[in-house]
């Protein structure tokens, strides 16, 4: 098994912290899985955890300028690692004015992520901080809990609104609930509701667009004033829009009633799919 | 040493507005009173109450640490910035062709599961303005403290020397521009197996020489001449009990040291209660604020760096 891989591009390395600082704030330990072209950052709690699961992509090609892995083996060319989050987001940060940035596999008593930055300094010397982040090979027999989630055919599909404001928004209704319905039709609106025995709080967004229906599939013959709704653990969605930094390129919601909302987020070339199950 | 320091808060108004200032103990009500003199004749006048103390006494030899190197407040700031807000200690060595290396130090029987990111930043020689030590040479000490040091240092863009010699032995941490000279004594981690050593230690029976004349309550660092010392002495024990402890000294180190397997307390030295002299006339005080000299104050509940920069941001 080996991994190598080097960022010189400023761009690209500020776009992999912020990438990293992300997904740090979304789940406090996550998977990466290595592949020849990809790279993915994914989270899958255990149903008792909240069951909700995480899957993030990106290319390659377009943050770094080498990139070399050698997987498992021929058939399966892939390296699944399990590490802290924060641990790379923290290590990412010190290399804000980097020269370059490399990242390796190393065995150093044990297996670990070993992010080497060279620094710019005001004098010609070099500065090199390494980082060493321990991270556990995951085994072949588990990949198998670790695969891109199948998204279910949604009842209703809808554009987010700006995702500050739904923060905003879902952040002062935590203060007094600790479940939120989120609804949503297919004419472009979308409710964000909490019920407690004293109070009800709806919050409307209004002439959201919804994507066009690309599947043969059920919400065709939905009567579009018809609210598709799920009740969700108000945490767990603040904490996917508290780790939305930049305001995505393209922000979907799909709700399948009652029993989970996925949220498919494009950040240029990242893209980001989250899960929260329903309540039961 | 808060209220100490809010009288000083804000410097540059104070530098306009105020034209003496007077600091003296009040003996009959034990109080240490600052004035403050402002144009017009406004007198500001605070009463603070303080409490006796044990201050320690670092022993240290400048002369006897072969490893030195020296370097701006500035470069060392910049070396610790990628290293954790909580890690505890440090490690400096020097590493191969001679750049210096600072690694985070974890306890050897740290939690096996929950591994830690290790750190490391390793700078060029050529940063440094003075590299005297052999390569292979490493000493560990405590961050935090070195953090205030180095933000102090920084600050007043001082240059910042380190003293080391073999682990366990203080490291001395040494700023000196016209106005200040100060010394900051950090324990560094033994390597060897602490419980070897015994608490007396050869540090302690050897006679070191003294920098200070006498071992008093803080306020007798400033009765020395313009040049004050500013020591702090801290006690990193790998115990179980004492290593989280160790930003502070003990106020009263003495039941503890038994208790504590304290390899490193060697060069913590509390001052016997017989050596407590009484309060040091006033007049010293004033002549000495009138000099302009100003001089980290040592505290000894909390001997923080930082808080000595605030009431040194007029320098």
């Amino acid at each position: 098994m080996k991994f190598r891989a080097k960022i010189v591009d400023g761009a690209c390395l500020n776009h992999f912290t912020r990438v990293s600082n992300m997904i740090a704030k979304l789940a406090k330990t996550s998977t990466l899985r290595i592949s020849p072209d990809k790279l993915n950052f994914i989270l899958s709690d255990k149903l008792a955890n909240g069951g909700v699961s995480m899957w993030c992509e990106l290319d390659q090609k377009n943050f770094f300028s080498e990139f070399q892995m050698e997987g498992v083996s021929a058939e399966n060319n892939e390296i699944y690692l399990e590490l802290t989050s924060e641990n790379l987001s923290r290590a990412l940060k010190t290399a804000q004015n980097a020269r370059a940035l490399k990242i390796k596999l190393t065995n150093k008593h044990f297996p670990c992520l070993t992010i080497s930055v060279e620094l710019l300094s005001v004098s010609s010397s070099s500065r090199i901080v390494t980082h060493d982040i321990p991270v556990k090979v995951i085994p072949r027999k588990l990949w198998k809990d670790l695969q891109e989630p199948v998204v279910p055919d949604p009842d209703v599909s809808i554009y987010l609104p700006v995702l500050k404001t739904m923060k905003s928004v879902v952040e002062k209704m935590k203060n007094i609930s600790n479940h939120l319905i989120i609804e949503a039709n297919l004419s472009g609106a979308l409710n964000l509701k909490i019920e407690t025995e004293l109070v009800c709080v709806t919050t409307h967004f209004k002439d959201l667009a919804n994507p066009p229906l690309v599947s043969e599939s059920t919400s065709q013959d939905r009567n579009p004033e018809q609210m598709a709704e799920v009740h969700i653990d108000i945490r767990k969605l603040l904490q996917f829009l508290a780790g939305q930094q930049v305001n995505p390129t393209r922000a979907l919601c799909n709700i399948v009633n009652n029993k989970m909302v996925h949220f498919d987020l494009l950040h240029e070339d990242v893209s980001l799919q989250y899960f929260i199950p329903a309540l039961s | 040493m808060k209220s100490f320091l809010s009288i000083f808060r804000s410097p540059t108004l104070l530098e306009k507005t105020v034209e003496k200032c007077c600091i003296s103990l009040n003996g009959r009500s034990s109080h240490l009173v600052v004035q403050l003199l402002y144009k017009y004749g406004v007198r500001k006048t605070h009463n603070l109450s303080f409490q006796d103390c044990e201050s320690l006494q670092a022993i240290f030899d400048l002369a006897s640490c072969p490893h030195m190197l020296r370097a701006p407040a500035r470069v060392l700031g910049e070396a610790v910035l990628p290293f954790p807000p909580a890690l505890a200690e440090v490690s400096l060595g020097i590493g191969r062709g001679h750049r210096v290396i600072l690694r985070s130090y974890q306890e050897e029987e740290a939690d096996s599961t929950v591994k830690a990111m290790v750190t490391e930043m390793s700078i060029g020689e050529e940063d440094f303005q003075q590299l005297q030590a052999q390569e292979g040479v490493a000493i560990t000490f405590c961050l935090k403290e070195f953090r205030g040091l180095v933000n102090f240092a920084e600050s007043n863009s001082l240059d910042l020397s380190i003293h080391f010699d073999a682990p366990g032995r203080p490291a001395i941490f040494t700023v000196k521009d016209s106005l200040l000279d100060g010394h900051f004594v950090l324990a560094t981690l033994s390597e060897t197996n602490p419980h070897s050593q015994d608490l007396g230690s050869p540090e302690r029976r050897q006679a070191a020489p003294q920098p200070q004349a006498d071992s008093t309550p803080h306020l007798d660092d400033f009765a020395g001449d313009d040049i004050d010392s500013y020591m702090i002495a801290m006690e990193t024990t790998v115990g179980s009990e004492g290593s989280r402890a160790l930003p502070s000294i003990p106020l009263s180190p003495g039941p503890r040291r038994p208790r504590s397997p304290s390899p490193h307390s060697e060069e913590e030295e509390e001052a016997e209660p017989s050596t407590v002299p009484g309060t040091p006339p006033p007049k010293k005080f004033r002549s000495l604020f009138f000099g302009s000299i100003l001089a980290p104050v040592h505290s000894p509940q909390g001997p923080s760096p930082v808080l000595a920069e605030d009431s040194e941001g007029e320098g």
